[in-house]
């Protein structure tokens, strides 16, 4: 089936009101495991599901241009919620489902939210802790009423299934008046608010419309070829811009089914069940697959471990190859095939790879190494590019033309340059309208007409667009070597002993970086070697611990230039949370608050101490405060140096 | 229905394990059962759900007299047990392990069991829907196919809980069900305990070490001491009686009454 040109002109649910009514229930829409049973929901019912909570909204008082939040994870009532405001007229906020209070109301407060679809008795409660900030918010909808019970005398609250009821009278008491608000809809009306990643700032709401959306699904749908009935698994935040865009506005125009698991927990699982046709993650989720696999193999016979890593060679050879666009010569086919058999087929079949065709990775570069991985093992994973301003991806590779290091070509009718300062600039339909209530900084994102993006990059003749890096995080040392701090973290973060990694360096004499092990792999590492540990601070503070991690970084250090190279390294004895700022919600690290927050560690990196006395204070879940001192040892990398021996015991190793 | 315990004695040879016990669950009722190691809480749990026969006194429950019946038929009742030492199939999954506590609900014989057609293979699929509600109760989700032996020691505790709500109890006899867990983990069984009584109207006896939780969780308290009871009551009228805070408690209760 081809593409219609004229859904360009539509509203997502005006799309939607077609799908119900070309495909009626024969195909399904949404798919969720309740009471471990995939229960489908067909485009009509959809279409009727999202009618009746429009008009529910409406019944409570919904005013056109009024805005609806959604506080939940991946559930069909997500789905219903966003399509039926959005049809009778209203704009929908996404807020992470693992926001604390004080960011949830600082969400609502930003958005001028009036009514908030809450999942469960959890977000119910979050809310409660903040209801004098929030006073704006008229009701709370919850989905669960589970242990809810003794709150129903809280004329604030209402639960889904009143609000369908509600809903369901409405639209029956005024017959055609959901078509006609929602055939009001107008393409450049605002759709949706997705949050900025917030990085550098406070997150920001970002106004996006409806021709933004779909326009991005559209383009995205016409380059790759997605199909009615593909199926997708939605189990990253839907308040997440690629998550809205894959599984929200592809999803409608490709006409895909949106698949939702039973919990967060099982999405692994839930992902084999579905076995999806395509895949759109993070460059974290795709690390922890490499991670994950590598682990099990570590675990494995000697014999399995060696037939791994030679069908891994075999791979690499095959797609360094492919992606160099060589012809691969027949022994090395010949292996590959063997290999696709013994091998490739089953790591898939374990991830739930065995249906996927297109595999997308955004939001931040990926390592190369990681690419490479999951190229030799089969997988035609690509790297897409785009931001929430932007409305989703607007860059991506195509089938054939896959470079570790570009983020592809725009698709149709987007234009990318590259302004004097060397910022990527774009322009086109998906782009945003800026931010909500924040002129000054809408002001500053838009240059003449042209998205800044804030990252550094370039084009190739051949239209490939590679970014560097943040432009403001593109870093000069004080001996005025220019560096890319994320791209030593990703390297870092390859080793499956790392779960996170600071790199600092800017303005400072030479390059330093904190590390995170990881407390999974380092713990299974310390118990194979009868090494006790007790908590994670005790684990990182392990002498063998830091020769482990040591080596690691003389590792990466191979592959950098030697003025990159990380000359100190300590470790964190706590790891980086999002509840405790240090991470955005997305999973990037903030850098300067990282430095602010561990200042003694930070200085250390630089004043050659070989160790340094912190006290680590943690807060329990009840509220109460521990603080334990401990002495973290700063670990001078061998080989970092021009005259320094690779192979050297470092000059901190004397504990 | 309610449970109804009237002097109760229990002796291994010369050691009187419990003493002319008394204790009243009406329909609903979270009551508690505290008192230092070796006070005769198990013991007394034991009573109850027919592993020890008592050798005087009279248990009743509803319209039942049920002193000395066999553990099967108590369960039939409808009182449900979660041991202190998780007692699972370490070897069978979660499922399974839940579908074995509905035993009792599945009404057909060995015969159509061999079979598998007609009253066996519809009792199945109800017994799956059901024990499909519990998995959801008790947030199990990620575990359902995993061989307990292969489960953390917390989730073990959660599955044992499980097994016992799978019965489709009227009471449930919670043999410390947060021995060694962690702050987190025992919120959650809390959460999971006042749901079954409130959701569920599950009256529930429960023993605990944790004094706040059972301060927090109880309608009424009973303290056992060397087989005895030394005082029942509200939790605040418990906390504060002299005897008990005398007998064993010392300072810890102090600060919490």
């Amino acid at each position: 089936m081809s593409l219609d040109p004229a859904l360009l002109g539509l509203t997502l649910p005006q799309i939607l009101a077609r799908r119900a009514r070309e495909w009626g229930d024969g195909r399904a829409a949404l798919r969720e495991k309740d009471l471990g049973i995939w229960r489908e929901t067909g485009w009509a019912r959809f279409e009727q599901l999202a009618r009746w909570t429009g008009m529910g909204f409406r019944a409570l008082g919904l005013a056109p241009g009024e805005k609806v939040a959604v506080l939940a994870d991946n559930i069909p009532e997500w789905f219903y919620t966003e399509l039926g405001v959005q049809a009778v007229g209203g704009i929908v906020v996404g807020v992470y489902a693992s926001s604390v209070p004080r960011e949830i109301a600082y969400g609502l407060a930003a958005t001028d939210a009036v009514y908030v679809v809450a999942e469960d008795q959890e977000q119910v409660d979050k809310l409660l802790e903040v209801r004098a900030e929030i006073p704006g918010v008229r009701r709370v909808v919850f989905e669960d009423p589970r242990g809810l019970a003794g709150y129903r005398s809280d004329p604030w609250l209402l639960g889904f299934e009143e609000l369908l009821e509600l809903g369901r009278r409405e639209d029956e008491g005024q017959p055609g008046a959901f078509e006609r608000l929602r055939d009001a809809g107008r393409p450049d009306d605002v759709a949706l608010f997705c949050f900025s990643s917030g990085t550098t700032d406070l997150p920001k709401p970002v106004m996006l419309t409806h021709r933004n959306l779909v326009t991005m699904g559209y383009r995205f749908t016409e380059t790759e070829g997605f199909r009615p009935g593909d199926d997708y698994l939605s189990f990253l935040p839907l308040a997440w811009m690629g998550e809205q865009m894959m599984a929200v506005a592809t999803g409608l125009v490709a006409g895909f089914t949106v698949n939702c698991p039973e919990a967060l927990e099982t999405a692994e699982h839930d992902r084999r069940e579905i076995g999806p046709h395509l895949m759109f993650s993070p460059p974290r989720v795709w690390e922890s697959y490499a991670r994950h696999i590598r682990v099990k193999v570590d675990d494995s016979t000697p014999l399995k471990r060696g037939f791994f890593r030679l069908g891994l060679a075999v791979g690499h050879r095959v797609a360094d190859r492919r992606l160099r666009g060589e012809a691969v010569p027949w022994p090395l086919r010949l292996l590959e095939l063997f290999f696709r058999v013994t091998l490739y087929r089953l790591v898939q079949d374990r991830l739930g790879f065995l249906r996927l065709r297109k595999a997308y990775t955004a939001g931040a570069a990926l390592g190369p190494d990681v690419f490479r991985f999951f190229h030799a093992l089969g997988i035609n994973l690509k790297q897409g590019y785009g931001q929430t301003e932007s409305g989703g991806i607007f860059c991506f590779h195509r089938d054939g033309d896959i470079r570790f290091d570009t983020v592809g070509v725009p698709y149709a009718g987007t234009e990318v340059r590259i302004s004097g300062e060397g910022e990527v600039l774009v322009r086109g339909a998906s782009v945003g309208k800026g931010y909500y209530r924040r002129e000054d900084a809408t002001a500053a994102l838009f240059d003449d007409g042209w998205l800044r993006t804030g990252d550094a990059g370039y084009l190739e003749p051949d239209g490939h667009l590679v970014i560097i890096d943040r432009l403001a995080d593109v870093m000069r040392t004080g001996a005025g070597v220019v560096f890319s701090p994320q791209f030593i973290e990703n390297k870092l973060k390859f080793s499956h002993f790392v779960r996170e990694a600071v790199v600092f360096g800017d303005g400072l004499p030479f390059i330093a970086a904190l590390v995170n092990i990881d407390p999974e792999t380092v713990g299974k590492w310390a118990e194979d070697r009868k090494l006790t540990y007790t908590t994670y601070a005790d684990l990182s503070q392990k002498a063998p611990v830091g020769r482990l991690l040591l080596e690691e970084v003389e590792r990466v250090n191979a592959g950098l230039k030697p003025e990159h190279r990380i000359r100190r390294v300590a470790l964190l004895y706590k790891l980086l949370d999002a509840d405790d700022e240090e991470l955005t919600r997305t999973g990037k690290v903030r850098r300067k608050l990282v430095a602010e927050r561990y200042e003694p560690l930070f200085r250390a990196l630089y004043d050659g101490s070989p160790e340094v006395p912190v006290k680590a204070r943690y807060q329990y879940q009840d509220g109460r405060v521990a603080e334990v001192e401990l002495n973290v040892t700063i670990w001078t990398v061998g080989g970092a140096t021009a005259e320094g021996e690779g192979n050297g015991l470092p000059a901190a190793a004397r504990r | 229905m309610q449970l109804r315990v009237e002097d109760l004695s229990l002796a291994f040879g010369g050691v009187r394990a419990l003493d002319r016990v008394h204790l009243a669950v009406d329909p609903g009722e979270i009551v508690s059962v505290i008192g230092p190691n070796g006070a005769g809480k198990t013991s007394f749990v034991n009573c109850i759900s027919g592993f020890y026969r008592p050798h005087e006194g009279r248990i009743r429950f509803g319209d039942h007299d049920i002193t000395r019946w066999p553990p099967h038929r108590i369960a039939a009742l409808g009182i449900g047990r979660a041991f202190q030492n998780v007692e699972l199939f370490g070897g069978l999954t979660v499922l399974e392990n839940l579908t074995l506590g509905r035993h009792r609900h599945l009404g057909y014989g060995l015969l159509s069991a061999l079979a598998y057609y007609g009253p066996a293979r519809r009792g199945e699929a109800r017994a799956r829907r059901d024990v499909e509600a519990v998995i959801d109760f008790m947030e199990l989700e990620p575990y359902r196919h995993r061989p307990v032996a292969t489960l953390p020691y917390g989730v073990r505790k959660r599955v044992e809980l499980a097994r016992a709500l799978a019965l489709e109890p009227s009471l449930l006899l919670l043999d410390e069900p947060m021995a060694g867990m962690a702050v987190e983990e025992k919120e959650d069984i809390a959460r999971f305990i006042l749901e079954a009584n409130a959701e569920r109207g599950i009256g529930i006896v429960l023993i605990e070490h944790d004094l706040q939780a059972v301060m927090d969780l109880s309608h009424r308290v009973y303290v056992l001491n060397f087989g005895q009871v030394i005082a029942a009551g509200r939790p605040q009228e418990v906390a504060s009686n002299p005897a008990v805070v005398e007998a064993y408690l010392g300072r810890e209760m102090e600060t919490l009454a």
